[in-house]
């Protein structure tokens, strides 16, 4: 039914725009057009579209809450609990579709009646609004084309609030995250302290799951610690940092500074193949190769070592974010005024004279700016941790043992089937939220770095 | 010059080859962990490529078959009973053996091995009450044997296969009835929990799905954004935010994105789990400001001159972008499309959160049936225990890096085809 409704506006609009170009040709003849022929079509087009999309639109979000009230009107009388509607509701739809399968109460079959009724009612309703739309549109539209009124104005007009609209797509989006983080997140605090989650130091929790179905609230105050969640992200972080900015800075200068063209030609796209390789690949290959690598030595050297180590999953993200620091510090580099370089020479310094004294300080900012940024991809890594970093949430500094990070636990709550109400599937939105603010966080201040870096020297 | 300045010169001069050197270390050891890597996918993924066979003969016997009719039709082979007529074929490599420990002679090839048999007697109906060879397709554990993963000394209680079972397969190897061919079902099989048969279709299918969903939501909205942001916004307050914001949430962790479909596109709008179009519209969100950032850039690449010149004629603003400004912009915008999507192609964890990881063992024909994808995919494989799917995960890494490579070669090709170079 929808979708005949949609091809038919959609139809309707592309035969307008024929008709409109016609009309146009057929005013030519008479008197002056005010626009190209095309821009009547377009016209009439979307007067014929737009107005009556907008309605279908509305109308299918808004019909199914409609149509529940009026059918749970009839049970306001029972003090049923709102779960209880919302089952009696499930209940009534699946009878009218006939695909129900339990008891069938006289009750249930009257509201199931009364569906079927109201959504047939429903949908003539639409029909019949949405053709009396499309007539009142396009006879409205097709008088001002009639009359020869200007047609370029309004539809460059209604172009451009198209590209508004677009444009607003990105705030949509960021919206919708802050939202759906908050929404969950807001409910899960009302079963958690929000000190208790941001304070305490266990984190498990598989715990809350006990007793009868309903979660103990003594259980529930030590299961949702995230301080060893926070530890563990901001350790592995900083192991991956230790890898990738010497690596990372050291490569870029050399390649800023000292490489030939041939070199910096091929070396610098090579390295960078080392930030499009999936996040899962690195996962693998610190899962099966890293891990039990360091577990060797390790044991060599006669450590304790586990074999889902801190160190195998840092380090091989340091590996992964080893490009963002070189490219991101090579071009803050190049973009050093060759005067400053020129300068530091004449005064007869070294090369690594030059760089460590005069180009490091003065691209300081910017490097700075690209390491946070790097951090910030570190903290919100997930599928390396995921996989080679274990998933108990461990409270020490001791890289051979394995930690959790945020990521990781998302991902572990999530996985599977979750059921929505229950606090430990809010507990990822809680921690999708505190990973959203220090990611947040972390990039305004290295962009805002960046940014004014780079009108210091424009 | 007194000694003092010679020893103060050197030590610099060596402090300058020494910082030089630790540059061509760091690239060296950036280089040399790519190699590694590389090495390692390869040198354990390339055997994935080749499937085990065990040949042996089968006697499609019309009584054990249980077929009654002279001339049997083809509904008749269809519902034959294949039990028998399958296991005699194996038990038949060692007729000596007592009968309970046939077990063992029949974990040595697929536990679709029934199935293999039935398929080859409905494509030929003549074979029937004839003896024919036929291949099945070796076990997980005989195929890792025979492609040399498998430590064959080490006691037989810690091994998967048996020593009657490792004799059997020498006396087969000697005898060439173990074939090595192709493996053509690695990419025409769906999903399985056993390693032999599991195939990379469905994820495979999946990623395509979820990638078309993906371009069909961004590309469109974001070239939009990309046009009034560069060509329309009037500088103001409001026009600042949108542009901090997408910045933002170009650096946004894509876990979150995951949070984000799982909460309202799963939660509030209701569309079906696991289904390549909830997997396409959370990575769409997540492309969505890398191609806004593409389009921007190359719309400001065009040179104001064209602008200028299409305004001159007499165009309106709108014209002039259409028809001038976005055409001449398309190439970089395009590449920048392809770099995003090979990007959303990697991305694992917000496709786990809205339920890709689901075991699927069917090929997903369109993008509303549950289907996994090929970074999902290397994941699941790579929990499993099992050994052969070590081979099956390194074999779909490579699949999936060429996929990417493909994809940047697509990208370098439309920007270097397509891009005019103003001067």
């Amino acid at each position: 039914m929808n979708l005949i409704l949609v091809t038919f506006i959609i139809l309707l609009a592309f035969t307008s725009y024929y008709f409109g170009r016609k009309k146009a040709l057929v005013i030519q003849s008479s008197q002056r057009l005010t626009a190209l022929p095309k821009f009547y079509g377009y016209y009439l087009a979307a007067w014929c579209a737009v107005p009556a999309l907008i309605i279908f639109v509305l109308w299918s979000v808004f019909e199914p809450s409609i149509v529940k009230t009026f059918i749970l009107q009839d049970y306001t009388d029972q003090n049923l609990t709102k779960n209880e509607l919302q089952l009696i509701y499930t209940k009534v739809k699946a009878l009218a579709a006939g695909t129900y399968t339990g008891n069938i109460t006289n009750f249930l079959d009257e509201s199931a009646n009364k569906y079927i009724q109201l959504k047939g009612i429903a949908n003539s309703a639409k029909v019949a609004i949405i053709l009396a739309i499309l007539i009142f549109s396009l006879s409205f539209a097709y008088r001002s084309v009639q009359k020869n009124d200007r047609m370029r104005e309004p539809v460059e007009i209604f172009l451009k609030w198209v590209l508004f609209v677009a444009s607003l797509g990105a705030v949509l989006v960021t919206i919708g995250i802050i939202f759906s983080l908050l929404f969950e997140a807001i409910r899960f605090f009302q079963a958690v302290k929000i000190f208790d989650f941001i304070f305490g130091t266990h984190w498990y929790p598989a715990k809350t799951f006990v007793r009868d179905g309903q979660p103990d609230p003594e259980l529930m105050k030590d299961a949702f610690g995230a301080v060893p969640l926070f530890a563990g992200t901001f350790f592995i972080a900083f192991i991956a940092m230790c890898v990738a900015i010497p690596i990372g800075l050291l490569s870029g200068i050399y390649l800023s500074e000292y490489a030939g063209r041939g070199v910096r030609k091929y070396a610098k796209p090579i390295i960078e193949i080392l930030a499009g390789i999936p996040t899962v690949v690195y996962g693998f290959f610190a899962a099966l190769t890293v891990g039990p690598f360091v577990k060797e030595i390790g044991n060599a050297m006669g450590l304790e070592v586990s074999s889902e180590s801190a160190l195998a999953a840092g380090a091989v993200m340091g590996v992964m974010i080893i490009p963002f620091i070189s490219s991101l510090s090579d071009d803050v580099i190049t973009a050093v005024p060759q005067n400053l370089r020129d300068g530091s020479y004449a005064m007869g310094a070294t090369k690594s004279e030059t760089v460590k004294k005069v180009i490091f300080p003065a691209a300081l900012p910017g490097i700075v700016g690209s390491i946070l940024l790097a951090v910030s991809r570190a903290v919100g890594e997930t599928m390396i941790v995921v996989m080679a970093s274990g998933l108990a949430a461990n409270l020490t500094m001791n890289p051979l043992e394995s930690t959790s990070t945020i990521t990781a636990q998302i991902v572990v709550i999530l996985i599977g089937d979750q059921q929505f109400g229950d606090p430990k599937t809010q507990s990822a939105f809680a921690l999708g939220i505190s990973l959203f603010i220090v990611t947040l966080f972390l990039n305004v201040i290295a962009l805002s770095v960046v940014k004014k870096y780079r009108e210091k020297y424009e | 010059m007194n000694n003092f300045k010679k020893n103060f010169l050197k030590k610099r001069y060596n402090a300058e080859r020494r910082f030089q050197w630790y540059g061509k270390i760091a690239i060296g050891l950036a280089l040399t962990f790519l190699a590694v890597f590389m090495f390692q996918i390869f040198s354990k993924g390339y055997s994935a490529f080749q499937k085990t066979w065990i040949v042996t003969e089968v006697h499609y016997d019309k009584e054990l078959l249980l077929i009654d009719a002279e001339s049997p039709s083809k509904d008749d082979l269809e519902n034959a009973d294949y039990y028998d007529v399958a296991y005699k074929a194996m038990t038949s490599l060692d007729p000596g053996l007592p009968e309970e420990e046939d077990r063992q002679l029949i974990q040595m090839v697929s536990y679709k091995y029934e199935t293999e048999v039935k398929d080859l007697l409905l494509k030929n109906p003549d074979f029937l009450g004839k003896i024919v060879p036929i291949k099945l397709t070796a076990s997980d554990d005989i195929d890792q044997v025979h492609k040399g993963n498998y430590p064959r000394d080490i006691p037989e209680k810690n091994r998967r296969v048996n020593d009657y079972q490792l004799q059997i397969y020498d006396m087969l190897n000697e005898r060439g009835d173990i074939l090595s061919e192709f493996n053509i079902s690695f990419f025409t099989n769906p999903d399985s929990r056993e390693a032999e048969l599991a195939g990379i279709a469905s994820s495979f299918m999946g990623t395509v799905f979820s990638i078309l969903v993906c371009l069909a939501f961004s590309f469109p909205v974001a070239v939009l954004a990309a046009i009034y942001l560069e060509e329309f916004a009037p500088k103001n307050k409001f026009t600042d935010f949108i542009e901090v914001n997408i910045n933002n949430l170009a650096a946004v962790p894509s876990i979150v994105f995951g949070l984000l479909g799982l909460g309202i596109l799963l939660a509030v709008f209701n569309l079906p789990r696991s289904t390549p179009l909830v997997g396409g519209i959370t990575l769409s969100l997540m492309t969505l400001p890398t191609i806004i950032i593409a389009a921007r850039a190359s719309l400001k690449a065009v040179p104001p001159s064209i602008r200028e010149a299409a305004l001159a004629m007499g165009a309106s603003n709108m014209q002039t972008t259409m028809h001038h400004t976005v055409p001449l912009s398309m190439p970089g915008t395009l590449s920048g499309t392809i770099i995003g999507l090979a990007q959303a192609l990697g991305e694992t964890a917000p496709l786990i959160l809205i339920g890709m990881v689901a075991f699927v063992n069917t090929i997903p024909g369109t993008p509303v049936d549950p289907a996994a994808s090929l970074p999902v995919q290397i994941y699941i494989w790579s929990e499993s225990a099992e050994r052969g799917f070590v081979e099956k995960v390194s074999a779909c890494i490579m699949v999936l890096l060429a996929f990417l490579i493909l994809m940047n070669l697509a990208a370098q090709i439309v920007r270097h085809k397509f891009e005019k170079k103003w001067s």
